[in-house]
């Protein structure tokens, strides 16, 4: 029985939907861990969606019937350009006017929410099209192993690269200068800036990366994982995405587990529902929102978020 | 911000005070057509389908004569009634409100706009109980098509294992899925059917991890119903499978993997409406799309090489439903049961 | 000491109340641009958006029953916010409320109305606060961050909700029908919150305000959820203001530690505050039930019940300074651009996708227009000061 639920392609399928969750919450991570609390995350996500979709049905030759390698690159490129113009427009917003960032994240959801669905309108009359994305690479050798070739090794590039973000985001905030300047911006500004450290200049890197990686886990739907665009079509995961950086304590590995508990028992509850387990529909819906809450009081140690998190900086005060 | 006190009293007060500037009922020649649908206009599904219609009917009508406007995206149900209530009060001759979850707040408005003409779906309730007669009901009989699908789907499977995506276990979707599993085991009682309502109308991501759980799970023929089913589409696609679809015509989605799609084509449910707003009865009467009033069409995806015994084999299908030979019944329990007339 | 303000200081406080008004006009400068790309004319969109919102009585109306939930909301916004409390589960809190004031209902729909009306929404207010409480409790003894807990729990009762009006709640009419129609049955009439349009115009009549043209407030859809609405407003603020439970919540949420010190239960309050909060979340689910929709239905899930006011509630109380009184305008306010939006909407017809990107646009130029208010005043009382003890001390210096 639990053979039959939990199986390779169950747990590969867990990896593949946990991928925009994590592109999303890392980026947040960046934010809030100098100061910036952005809610706006899934209205950038859209527009990543929109935008790289676009980008390449535009250069995909017409007729194409498999992928084309500079469309994808292309539609990568487009996704960061727009959550970079999108992140700087939230840091001038959060960190130059010094908004509140509980509105101001609302306002950028649902500018981008409209937005997304405004220029689908305009370029594609609203209709559905369909893209060929990022195909399948396995990886040599790993991808044979028994079931766990299956399960990681035979995914598509975005995957491998929101896993290889994870050690890397580790690095950075804890190995480099960079990473101290971000967690001592994030903890005690005033002390910060009496060391030297440009809390505003920090805060726009952080938050201007939080917005390319918010646009690239859009990108990661629309031209990875199901090639299509709707308006709405991220359905609550920027919001989800934000949740999981609290589940993650602030910590890249924390976060990575959080979108991977989450992701893993969606794709379960889907297979429950499959394989047709007498549940109540709603009741397996809900098993992944209700799991992440639980996992939560278990695992949960004392650890106190970014001290500065949501307040805004000001020097000479 | 508590300056914003002031700001919004003096905007109260000069907005009670100015009188008020709407323009007052128009009277013209034309038909004019109201309709709020809950999702956007484009969706290739539900909302779109009625979008279809008024347009057709436009076309056929002249744009002098007939003129449609619509409140789209309109989920949150309060918004709805009051674009239905404006709508009505500006003069519109006939007031569209396509959602089921409309009807509560259409029967509190109707009442109040006893010359103008409602028309409410997907549903069969026209309110005459409440003594409502303005009020017209439409719904389309979508387990027709989906059965005569569901019996090419079992023709084609090689698995033996069918899978359909649906959003949630109510009105449209369960009775096209519903129909879909009869018609497979109808043909062919070994055939497994998964079922999987998500219960999202909008999450691309979670109807494509659906399909691809039905496809790990051997599935090589898929369908599914509602806006989120393109997610679906391109799983089936990328896994070589086939799929048949409904609301609208999808072959655009996957050319070489859709292989026909059952249409909704509300014209046969608006056009005796319009007739009768025109003659200035208004009756309130339900219509519903059916495969023999050709209102339900299935549209073979001229892309895919269909083998001609399975398209035989479901045309023989649907002239039997069209001639009464094969009817659907709903039980107690809300099963649906397929009354076969006897032979001769 | 009393410090005399120049004239200069009151000017410059009236010139700073136009300031998000002038953020406004410069987010729908911009939304004319947008505009003009869909091909329409941004004049007659503005007009017909401040008609749908103002323009006539029923406008004025729908207004005000929009703006009823985000004021209710935004009250119990403030309380969590000012206790330290991120409440974003607003949308599950008014889930709870509704399907609360709606099973009470159907259960007691023989008895007397009146106090079938109150027990639904006492009931509301409670279910509210106590899906609220669950993210009390998490986050005072197990340290689950309430950000997360909300959002997860709004997605809960979403599921929930759905199950039990398809299932146990399901209108016996729906039960067996082909295609079911996910709802409950509709609430007696008897039931229905009662409209204050009547009571109104006998007010115009008393000013001798009564306008000579047909159109009167009775024909509205204005039930008395608003006048509840601000009452509780006033409640909230004398409850914050001016009661010792007010303080502790505020004392916690400004410095945890330091209250601990001074001998508040600090989960205690952290508890409170989030079921207070969720109360009157769920008290607004209970008012847009019994005065506006009358049945749950589970088709388009939570939204199509709560038109996202749990979340629009925190901008109308952020907007309204966190505070109730102030809460009040900001609420009228979203709740008449989002009517009025529906209505341009309507009136030139544009894609709705434009109307929510306007609101974005809005709501970022309002709270990033929040700085020049705060500089200006901090800048002025500064001046202020100086120019009055330079007047003291001149005072002082001439005996």
């Amino acid at each position: 029985m639990i053979d039959d639920l939990i199986t390779a392609s169950v747990l590969a399928s867990g990896i593949r939907l946990a991928t925009p969750y994590l592109y999303a919450a890392i980026g947040e991570t960046f934010g809030q861990r100098s100061g910036v609390l952005n809610l706006g995350v899934e209205g950038v996500m859209l527009m990543g969606a929109f935008t790289s979709l676009w980008a390449v049905y535009e250069i995909t030759p017409a007729g194409a019937t498999s992928y084309y390698g500079p469309a994808l690159l292309a539609g990568v490129l487009v996704a960061l350009l727009v959550g970079l113009v999108m992140g700087l427009a939230t840091a001038v917003i959060n960190v130059t006017l010094q908004a509140q960032q509980g509105i101001s994240g609302i306002g950028i959801y649902l500018f981008g929410l409209g937005m997304s669905d405004l220029l689908f309108q305009k370029v594609f009359r609203g209709e559905v099209i369909t893209v060929n994305g990022f195909p399948k690479v396995n990886i040599p050798v790993l991808s044979d192993l028994p079931v766990l070739g299956e399960i990681f090794f035979r995914q598509n590039l975005l995957v491998y690269l929101a896993f290889a973000l994870v050690p890397v985001t580790w690095f950075v905030l804890n190995k480099t200068t960079l990473g101290l300047n971000i967690r001592a911006v994030g903890q005690n500004p005033e002390a910060a800036d009496a060391m030297g450290i440009s809390v505003t200049r920090v805060r726009y890197f952080t938050v201007t990366l939080g917005g390319m990686l918010a646009s690239l886990a859009g990108a990661s739907l629309s031209i990875s994982l199901v090639n299509v665009f709707q308006q709405n079509m991220t359905a609550g995961q920027g919001f989800i995405a934000v949740a999981l950086v609290y589940f993650g304590a602030w910590r890249a590995r924390g976060v990575m587990f959080g979108a991977l508990l989450f992701s893993l028992v969606n794709a379960l509850q889907l297979q429950v529902r499959t394989k047709g387990i007498d549940v109540p529909d709603e009741y397996a819906s809900m098993a992944p929102y209700l799991l992440t809450i639980i996992a939560l009081i278990f695992a949960s140690r004392r650890i106190d978020q970014p001290a500065a998190l949501t307040k805004p900086f000001e020097r000479g005060e | 911000m508590k300056k914003l006190a002031l700001l919004v009293t003096v905007v109260l007060v000069v907005a009670i005070a100015v009188p008020a500037f709407t323009s007052a009922a128009q009277t013209q020649e034309k038909l004019r057509v109201a309709v709020v649908t809950p999702s956007t206009k484009s969706d290739l599904a539900f909302s779109q389908s009625i979008i279809d219609a008024l347009l057709a009917i436009q076309e056929e009508r002249g744009e002098e004569n007939f003129e449609f406007v619509f409140s789209e995206n309109m989920f949150v149900v309060e918004d709805a009634a009051t674009a239905l209530r404006d709508y009505a009060s500006a003069g519109y001759d006939l007031v569209i409100a396509h959602g089921s979850q409309y009807g509560s707040s259409l029967s509190d408005i109707a009442p109040d706009f006893p010359d103008t003409a409602f028309a409410w779906g997907t549903t069969v309730d026209t309110f005459q109980d409440q003594g409502i007669t303005n009020v017209y009901a439409y719904e389309a009989r979508s387990e027709e098509g989906a059965f005569v699908m569901g019996v090419m789907a079992a023709l084609l499977t090689e698995s033996k294992v069918i899978g359909i995506v649906g959003p949630i276990e109510t009105g449209d979707a369960k009775l096209y899925v519903d129909g879909f599993k009869a018609g497979v085991l109808w043909q062919d009682e070994e055939i497994e059917v998964l079922v999987n309502y998500i219960q999202s109308f909008s999450d691309l991501a979670l109807a494509a991890a659906a399909a691809e759980a039905m496809l790990a799970e051997g599935a090589d023929v898929l369908s599914g119903t509602a806006q989120m089913v393109p997610g679906a589409v391109n799983k089936v696609k990328e896994a070589g499978g086939l799929w048949f679809a409904t609301q609208s015509n999808q072959s655009t989605l996957a050319p070489d993997n859709v292989v026909a799609s059952q249409v909704y084509d509300w014209t046969y449910a608006l056009n005796p409406i319009i007739e009768d707003v025109l003659a200035g009865e208004i009756m309130g009467e339900a219509y519903s799309l059916t495969l023999e009033n050709g209102g339900l069409r299935i549209e073979f995806n001229e892309d895919f090489e269909l083998d001609e015994d399975v398209k035989a084999a479901g045309e023989e299908v649907m002239q039997a439903i069209i001639d009464g030979d094969i009817s659907f019944e709903v039980d107690e329990d809300g099963t649906l049961l397929v009354i076969e007339a006897e032979a001769g | 000491m009393q410090l005399n303000l120049p004239r200069s200081f009151h000017l410059g406080r009236t010139l700073d109340a136009f300031l998000p008004l002038f953020a406004v006009l410069l987010a729908l400068f911009i939304g004319g641009f947008m505009i003009l790309l869909m091909d329409a004319n941004p004049l007659d969109a503005y007009r017909a958006l401040w008609e749908g919102a103002f323009g006539t009585k029923n406008a004025v109306a729908d207004t005000l029953v929009k703006a009823t939930p985000l004021l209710l909301v935004g009250i119990g916004i403030c309380i969590s916010f000012r206790g330290g409390v991120v409440n974003i589960g607003g949308e599950g809190q008014m889930i709870a409320g509704g399907l609360a004031a709606v099973a009470i209902g159907l259960q007691y729909k023989e008895s007397d109305p009146t106090t079938v009306i109150i027990a639904c929404l006492v009931g509301s207010f409670v279910a509210g606060a106590l899906w609220g409480g669950i993210a009390g409790v998490l986050k005072a003894y197990f340290n689950v961050n309430e950000i997360l807990s909300t959002i997860m729990l709004n997605q809960i009762a979403t599921f929930g909700m759905m199950y039990l009006v398809r299932s146990e709640f399901i209108d016996p009419r729906q039960k067996n029908a082909a295609a079911p129609i996910p709802e409950t049955e509709r609430l007696p009439r008897s039931l229905d919150l009662p409209r204050i349009g009547g009571t109104l115009d006998d007010l115009y009549d008393f000013l001798g305000l009564s306008a000579a043209d047909a159109n009167q407030w009775a024909t509205t859809l204005l039930h008395n959820g608003i006048v509840i609405a601000f009452v509780l407003a006033i409640v909230v603020y004398v409850l914050l203001w001016r009661t010792t439970v007010g303080y502790r919540i505020r004392a916690v949420g400004k410095n945890p530690r330091a209250s601990r010190y001074a001998g508040i239960k600090v989960e205690q309050y952290t508890v409170l505050s989030l079921m207070l909060s969720g109360g009157f979340a769920g008290l607004a689910g209970g008012i847009q039930l019994l005065g506006v929709r009358h049945r749950m239905n589970a088709e388009g899930g939570a939204i199509a019940f709560t038109g996202n006011a749990g979340f629009n509630g925190i901008v109308a109380a952020l907007f309204g300074g966190l505070h109730p009184l102030g809460t009040i305008p900001a609420s009228i306010l979203f709740g008449a651009l989002l009517v009025g939006g529906n209505k341009l909407q309507r009136s030139v017809q544009v894609p709705s996708a434009l109307i929510t990107a306007l609101i974005g646009l809005v709501i970022v130029f309002v709270v990033a227009s929040d700085i020049f208010v705060r500089h200006r005043s901090r800048r002025r009382v500064a001046v202020a000061v100086s120019e009055a003890s330079a007047e003291a001390a001149e005072v002082r210096a001439s005996p």
